[in-house]
């Protein structure tokens, strides 16, 4: 898996490229907590490119968007899901935690 | 019928997934129940290495695929501990965000992508988990 960072001046967004399972989902958890960990709580999560999401990748981001909304502080957005690992999502009830967008500028633009 | 182990590592989950893929693929599902599969396996074979075994590198997981009846069967094998399925609380995710904690998802979805699952622990043969896809064109 693939993920690379981009820094904007009110979010970063960060994007991920093929499958998230046990074994990569500690890099994006690693990832994720350095940009909190640096006190930046608004983040865009560019899912277009994965292709593959089990249950450990979802509550990586639940982790993630819980640290974010802390105190009000920002928050994780999520773009570009596509339609089989959006239908688990909802599924298993995680979808109601996150705002989704379908393009990337309207999400970047939501902060 | 098509066996193969794999090392209990998280390593091993994208080798897993192209062998039920192929396996699901050749079973003539269609594409939505190919990831279906793909994602129950997945979900069981991490519940395996964290949960049966502990952790990582303790032991191997047999997975064997046949096509009977109508229906892609897989049978996941491991000599990890046994468990109760039924004490497995499902996720409850009406509750706050900040009141989540991990654990039961992936048995829930493992529920719900498959059309049957099956668990049996024996004190010889180690636990044995049968899934079951209806093959439909």
């Amino acid at each position: 898996m693939e993920i690379t960072r981009t820094e904007f001046k009110r979010c970063d967004l960060v994007k991920a490229k093929g499958r998230i399972d046990s074994y990569t989902a500690p890099n994006l958890e690693e990832i994720l907590n350095s940009i909190t960990a640096n006190g930046k709580f608004k983040i865009v999560f560019d899912m277009s490119e994965i292709d593959f999401m089990s249950s450990k990748g979802w509550w990586v981001l639940i982790e993630t968007q819980k640290t974010c909304k802390k105190y009000n502080r920002g928050e994780l957005v999520l773009v570009g899901i596509q339609d089989r690992i959006r239908e688990s999502l909802f599924l298993v009830g995680m979808g109601s935690y996150f705002k989704i967008y379908e393009d990337l500028p309207t999400a970047i633009g939501s902060f | 019928m098509t066996t193969e182990i794999f090392p209990g590592r998280f390593e091993s989950l994208p080798k897993i997934r192209d062998f039920i893929v192929n396996a699901a693929v050749n079973a003539g599902l269609n594409e939505e129940d190919v990831y279906a599969v793909e994602l129950a396996v997945d979900e069981a074979c991490s519940n395996i290495i964290e949960h049966a075994y502990g952790g990582e590198g303790v032991g191997d997981i047999h997975c064997t695929c046949k096509v009977l009846d109508n229906n892609l069967t897989i049978i996941l094998k491991d000599h990890g501990r046994p468990f109760e399925p039924e004490s497995v609380p499902e996720p409850n995710f009406n509750a706050p965000i900040e009141d989540l904690r991990p654990g039961g998802a992936g048995l829930f979805l493992m529920r719900k992508m498959m059309d049957k699952i099956q668990f049996e622990f024996t004190s010889d043969n180690g636990n044995i988990l049968v899934m079951v896809k209806r093959i439909e064109k």
